[in-house]
């Protein structure tokens, strides 16, 4: 008996779901073991009933649930909350799903901001009141991580998660059993660059300039992206972006990580124990540019992105 | 008051909205909206940013043409610091974008589209999707994963990342190609161009005839045409002017940075997206019988402002849907004609890109410094125009940020088909599931 799933997208780029399709010739061994009893980007299951008369929101029964993007609107809250309740395990997929992911760097913002901003003041856009309609949900107070609305049973990080842990995930729950995680490791546990603990020290350079490499060499050869002087988010990023064998995805193109799988662990604080590393190899950490949307560019939720009250005037 | 229709959510689309089709006492259309339920605030949240980073963060505007929005993002930051990337960087950001735009097509085609026409557009819900194609056709299903799969592995192999990537940076690309890259590259490459033209004739032979009567009623409108063109008129995904063209065939021709004089945005109380029109053609009327202001991007917008195809099977293909179809071509069905063309000039412009020398330069990025400048950057997204306009200060961070993205300038015209499709098909209140869908498919074709 193929298992009941149920996929849907809240305040998403589609990017997850892509990576499911990503998953190549696996796929078609996978889909029949998946009955998707909705999928919004694949399948034509309606939440107001198949004839749009319907007056509650309904979302069919199902062992898993998979949700990619963070919650960003009550509807898509109320989504969530439904969706919870009718699935046995829930999956949140992708950064945005387990940390808030990109857009939640409007949490740096008051929602007035955000809005005078794109409805009153973009170069083209004739000024306008905020759309308000009861067909367009209201924002939330923030742009939310899924755990910080429902309870989350598996959390598939990364931007986009890695087809090979989406798999993984989904086969372990086929074969019962009831958790999965990702291994505790950095990027740079993935990474085969040359490392020597020290840099040419002073400010963190911009990433103005290609990092220093012979392109005929692998990474093995190439100098450790921090040790060169810039920012990469390799040690305080959980490791995985590559799937089970590759190197480092961003490091692959020679440009640096930005911790889009997130922190190591649970609790961490990546901020501060990346301004530690930065230290560690002479660099003088409070010299990066824009530090703080910087290095919390994928996990804004949970309150690691927050508007900063403006000083008072003295 | 009549009955209200809800067809939440809209499926096999990327994004996020509904449909409400409001019925008079009679059963018969009064009014019909597609609402986009989502905001995101990209605008106000990149400003502080450094212009640097811009390219690998607002490609997380959208997760299907992420390569769109790094190349439009990479060319506004080039503009922002005032560099113009050497030659082999223009070629390889050109390679990502054909690349990318092949495996959009795919996606498109036959994960989203194909069940609509192959199934067929009544077929029951539990079947009219991929799942379904995969019972029908399963060897054709093979081969579209499989090249998903390969355009993905391309993109990987060599840039690092197919979804959200790093490569294209401001002055050029973060490395050169090798020699054994491009060799490795290349087979992959002449594989999707065999599979672009298996897809042209499949279609033409299996799916539009059957679907002529379709294609010449559901989400009909004659409005405007926007698109890209090089300067000898040949479409091109990458860089041009903007040819803006009236519903009767004549256009404007106009560089990206004037941009502003041409169009306009208008906001709506019923969806949080703007509703960019052609304000030199008057105030924005989306009404079926006299629409002003409104014209549509997107592939069959790129085919109907061009005056040529860049490559020579896509220019036969091209040659043959103009004498069929004259221009502009108004049936909105015909997106998914066009969209196979496409596919074939991007698959053939990227052979040809991984057959020239000058590729594998390692000249590939120019210096860059801050300074105060604007900046605006342009591409042909596989859903349209896609213009980003960047303000920075003296220390390259962003103080402005404008975006009009693919599907943002189809709002005003999704909203008309829709409307006709929905008029056109509920009639004295008859309809049914399989009625409901034609109208998302007036939707699909924009592939939103």
């Amino acid at each position: 008996m193929p298992v009941k799933v149920v996929e849907d997208w809240l305040n998403a780029c589609s990017g997850c779901e892509i990576s499911i399709l990503n998953i190549g010739d696996p796929l078609l061994d996978l889909l029949p073991e998946l009955d998707f009893v909705h999928i919004t980007a694949l399948v034509d299951h309606k939440f107001f009933g198949q004839l749009g008369d319907g007056t509650a929101m309904e979302i069919p029964e199902a062992v898993v649930g998979i949700v990619s993007g963070g919650v960003r609107n009550e509807e898509q809250k109320h989504e969530l909350q439904e969706i919870r309740k009718k699935v046995k395990f829930l999956i949140s997929l992708g950064s945005c799903a387990c940390y808030g992911g990109v857009p939640a760097q409007a949490n740096m913002y008051k929602n007035d901001e955000v809005f005078d901003k794109v409805y009153r003041d973009c170069v083209t856009t004739e000024p306008a009141a905020n759309p308000d309609d009861p067909n367009v949900p209201k924002w939330t107070p923030t742009c939310a991580a899924v755990d910080e609305v429902v309870k989350v049973d598996i959390a598939i990080p990364g931007c986009p998660p890695h087809p090979d842990w989406i798999v993984d995930a989904i086969t372990a729950l086929l074969q019962g059993k009831t958790a999965w995680s990702l291994p505790e490791r950095s990027v740079c546990d993935t990474c085969p660059v040359i490392r020597e603990q020290k840099s040419g020290g002073g400010p963190v350079k911009r990433w103005l300039q290609n990092l220093e490499f012979n392109p005929e060499e692998g990474l093995e050869k190439m100098r450790c992206i921090n040790e060169q002087g810039l920012l990469c988010m390799g040690p305080v990023t959980l490791a995985g972006c590559a799937g089970k064998t590759g190197v480092p995805r961003c490091v692959l193109a020679r440009t640096p990580c930005r911790g889009c799988f997130g922190p190591i662990r649970k609790g961490a604080r990546p901020m501060v124990e990346m301004m530690g590393a930065l230290t560690s190899v002479g660099l003088d950490p409070k010299s990066l540019v824009d530090r703080r949307a910087m290095m919390n560019r994928y996990i804004g939720g949970h309150g690691f992105l927050t508007v900063i009250p403006a000083r008072p005037a003295k | 008051m009549g009955k209200t229709i809800n067809i939440q959510p809209v499926t096999r689309i990327e994004g996020h909205a509904k449909v409400v089709i409001q019925l008079d006492d009679a059963g018969n259309v009064t009014d019909t909206k597609v609402h986009v339920q989502t905001l995101r605030g990209f605008e106000k949240f990149c400003e502080g940013r450094p212009v640097e980073e811009m390219p690998r963060t607002v490609c997380h505007i959208c997760g299907i043409c992420p390569w769109a929005h790094h190349l439009a993002s990479s060319k506004a930051a080039d503009a922002c610091f005032g560099v113009t990337p050497p030659p082999a960087a223009v070629k390889l950001r050109r390679l990502m974008q054909n690349i990318a735009y092949v495996s959009d097509k795919i996606l498109h085609f036959y994960f989203l589209a194909a069940p609509d026409f192959v199934i067929g557009p009544d077929a029951d819900y539990s079947v009219r999707n991929v799942v379904g194609i995969v019972q029908a056709a399963p060897e054709i299903a093979k081969q579209v994963v499989h090249m998903r799969h390969l355009g993905a592995q391309i993109l990987e192999g060599f840039a690092g990342r197919a979804i959200h990537p790093t490569f294209s940076v401001p002055g050029g690309v973060s490395k050169p190609m090798t020699e054994a890259e491009r060799q490795k590259m290349l087979p992959s490459a002449k594989e999707m161009l065999e599979f672009s033209k298996f897809s042209m004739k499949f279609a033409k032979e299996n799916v539009f005839p059957k679907y002529m009567d379709a294609i010449k009623s559901i989400g009909v409108i004659k409005v405007g045409y926007l698109g890209t063109v090089a300067p000898d008129g040949a479409l091109d995904f990458y860089d041009g002017k903007l040819r803006l063209m009236k519903a009767d065939g004549s256009y404007d021709d106009f560089a990206y940075d004037q941009y502003v004089d041409y169009i306009g945005e208008w906001v709506e109380p019923w969806s949080y997206q703007k509703f960019p029109y052609a304000k030199k053609w008057g105030k924005l009327n989306m009404s079926l019988d006299n629409p002003v202001g409104v014209y549509r991007t997107n592939c069959l917008a790129r085919i109907n402002v061009a005056d040529k195809m860049a490559t020579p099977l896509a220019q036969a293909e091209f040659e043959e849907f103009r004498a069929a179809f004259g221009r502009p071509a108004h049936y909105t069905l015909l997106y998914h004609y066009a969209r196979l063309i496409e596919m074939l000039q991007a698959a053939e412009a990227a052979v040809q890109l991984l057959e020239d020398p000058e590729i594998t330069s390692k000249d590939i990025r120019v210096p860059i410094t801050p300074r105060a400048a604007r900046g605006i950057g342009c591409v042909e997204a596989p859903r349209g125009t896609l213009i980003h306009d960047y303000e920075c200060d003296d220390q390259g961070l962003i103080t402005k940020v404008n975006l009009i993205v693919g599907t943002t300038h189809n709002n005003a015209a999704i909203n008309m088909s829709v409307n006709q499709a929905a008029k056109l098909c509920i009639k004295d209140g008859k309809y049914d599931q399989g009625t409901l869908n034609k109208v998302e498919m007036a939707i699909r074709a924009y592939d939103p």
